[in-house]
């Protein structure tokens, strides 16, 4: 299911004397299938964009498609519900939606509105917990009982539950320990590969460049920059002009430049990074 | 939630903003009360051009006022409209079963229009010039004499200093919270009255739990950095009553002054 942003702008309080652009004649593409990043500075935009997708937020003016469902600035708020469904969203520290009385229902929350039959709601709930990596046993046990991170968890496999053929996350990590950090990113690679599309937003250049097929930079509500991470972060101008951090590994070969060793490109992740130094030490 | 301009700060810097809070605060409630004096036209036409003159003086856009009167629109209606036609005459001007128009109920009616727009126009003028935390301090600094019935009024001034700095993170999370229940296709104000309730329970329980937790990391966060209870503190926010206050409030008495005399004039 591709998603087109075609012109895209929208307006916080357009009736204000206050107003404010939180997207300015936005168009891009995000390709089906395929891991998205969406990368910038606080405040420019990011969160603003995703919104879009599952009409929580409606352009001022332009469109969005999402597969054959078209959001325009007149979109209305009724039948929604089969665009949510296709478009799952975890929020920045999701673990504030959590309100059943136990992690059974509060994961079958979702499934059940989507209108799934009470046994295949149970039935995705077991199937997600142990996809999240936590134990069946903490089913039965109050979402308010676990530790933060478990409950970050939970309310991913909330998310996931009502099986979303996009997933969108807003810096899904943030806060986890290193551990925890890398089992929930590969948690989501392994959703894309089995199909799904994922947008990621994150501030971790290090995540762009180990997991990301395709990555967008937003500044000031403006898209400057989409294409191939290798690409976007060998793009000269953008580390300049300081919109753009690299990826450690990049940043380390950028130190290594100095001292001799010769990159056409900056190798982004650290696979990349040891064969180049190896190449070129055996070369020499 | 940008609709409702009562109870809203905008910040700017003309010379009802430079006033000291607490007069503001204590001489809108005063003039609230000196509207009740007012009894014929002149003298509701004298009180008015002294609020749109308080208005001019504020700087800020007509249209904010305007905004100002859209929540309270239906009870300004329905209570002109009870005036206008239950407002007993002896010389009606239409009858018709219970109802009556008249001249003197169109009279009165006009009065009470402008008497809520009166108090509307002022205390909107009020709380758009002064932010909460002003008005939080004026508060605690009005109270102080209740000290001596051991009213523990820095409590209470630091309460609602806590409630007003939360009040705009409350509302962040509860949107948070209803965009994240949305999107697993919470539908809210749709169905009848009881679905409606019962789709509240997935903000509100979030909600409170969150609010406690902050309560509690706050409270921590307070005592690590020295905080044992509200006695014995300094103030950092420090109000100064100056010659504009003054001005202001021998304005306030001279306008209370001319009015007494256009009541009986």
């Amino acid at each position: 299911m591709e998603i087109i942003f075609e012109h895209v702008t929208h307006a916080y309080d357009p009736n204000s004397p206050t107003v404010n652009l939180g997207l300015d004649d936005v168009s891009f593409k995000i390709q089906d299938k395929k891991f998205t990043a969406i990368v910038g500075q606080t405040g420019s935009g990011k969160s603003t964009l995703v919104r879009h997708i599952n009409a929580l937020l409606k352009p001022t003016s332009g469109t969005i498609t999402v597969g054959d469902r078209v959001i325009t600035p007149e979109t209305n708020n009724k039948n929604l519900k089969p665009l949510r469904k296709q478009v799952g969203m975890v929020f920045q520290f999701p673990e504030s939606q959590l309100f059943e009385e136990t992690v059974e229902k509060d994961i079958m929350f979702g499934p059940m509105n989507f209108g799934a039959s009470e046994e295949d709601a149970r039935a995705a709930a077991h199937k997600m917990i142990k996809m999240v990596g936590l134990d069946e046993s903490h089913l039965s046990q109050s979402p308010f009982d676990l530790s933060g991170g478990q409950m970050r968890r939970v309310a991913i496999a909330g998310v996931l539950a009502s099986d979303p053929e996009t997933i969108i996350l807003d810096e899904p990590t943030a806060g986890l320990d290193p551990v925890g950090r890398q089992e929930i990113m590969d948690l989501f690679k392994n959703l894309q590969e089995q199909g799904k599309t994922i947008i990621l937003i994150t501030h971790n250049m290090d995540d762009v460049a180990n997991y990301a097929d395709e990555m967008a930079v937003i500044h000031r509500g403006k898209l400057i920059a989409e294409g191939l991470p290798q690409e976007v972060f060998n793009n000269q101008e953008l580390l300049q002009d300081d919109l753009l951090t690299l990826p450690k590994s990049a940043a380390f070969a950028k130190e290594l430049s100095r001292k001799g060793f010769h990159f056409d490109r900056l190798p982004i992740t650290i696979n990349e990074l040891g064969t180049e130094i190896k190449e070129q030490l055996n070369g020499d | 939630m940008d609709k409702i301009i009562l109870g809203r700060y905008l910040p700017g810097d003309s010379i009802i903003y430079q006033l000291d809070p607490r007069g503001k605060f204590l001489l809108t409630f005063y003039f609230v009360g000196i509207v009740f004096l007012a009894n014929n036209v002149v003298s509701y036409a004298f009180l008015l051009a002294f609020v749109l003159f308080a208005v001019y003086l504020s700087k800020i856009n007509f249209g904010f006022f305007i905004k100002g009167l859209k929540p309270v629109f239906w009870l300004i209606l329905f209570t002109v409209a009870l005036q206008l036609l239950f407002t007993p005459s002896s010389h009606p001007l239409w009858h018709w079963g219970i109802f009556t128009f008249s001249k003197e109920g169109l009279v009165i009616a006009g009065y009470i229009f402008i008497r809520f727009v009166l108090i509307i126009f002022i205390s909107t003028l009020l709380t758009l010039t002064t932010t909460p935390i002003e008005i939080s301090d004026s508060i605690e600094s009005i109270l102080k004499p209740l000290k001596k019935i051991n009213f523990p009024v820095t409590q209470v001034a630091l309460m609602l200093s806590i409630a007003l700095r939360f009040v705009p993170l409350l509302v962040d999370e509860t949107t948070k919270i209803m965009d994240a229940q949305r999107a697993r296709g919470v539908d809210f104000g749709e169905g009848g009255l009881i679905k409606r309730i019962k789709s509240f329970v997935p903000i509100l329980i979030p909600l409170f739990v969150s609010s406690f937790s902050i309560a509690y990391d706050l409270a921590i966060a307070m005592e690590s950095r020295g905080y044992k209870d509200g006695e014995g503190r300094s103030k950092y926010r420090v109000l100064s009553w100056d010659k504009r206050d003054n001005i202001m409030l021998f304005f306030m008495a001279l306008v209370t002054v001319i009015l007494l005399f256009l009541r009986s004039y």
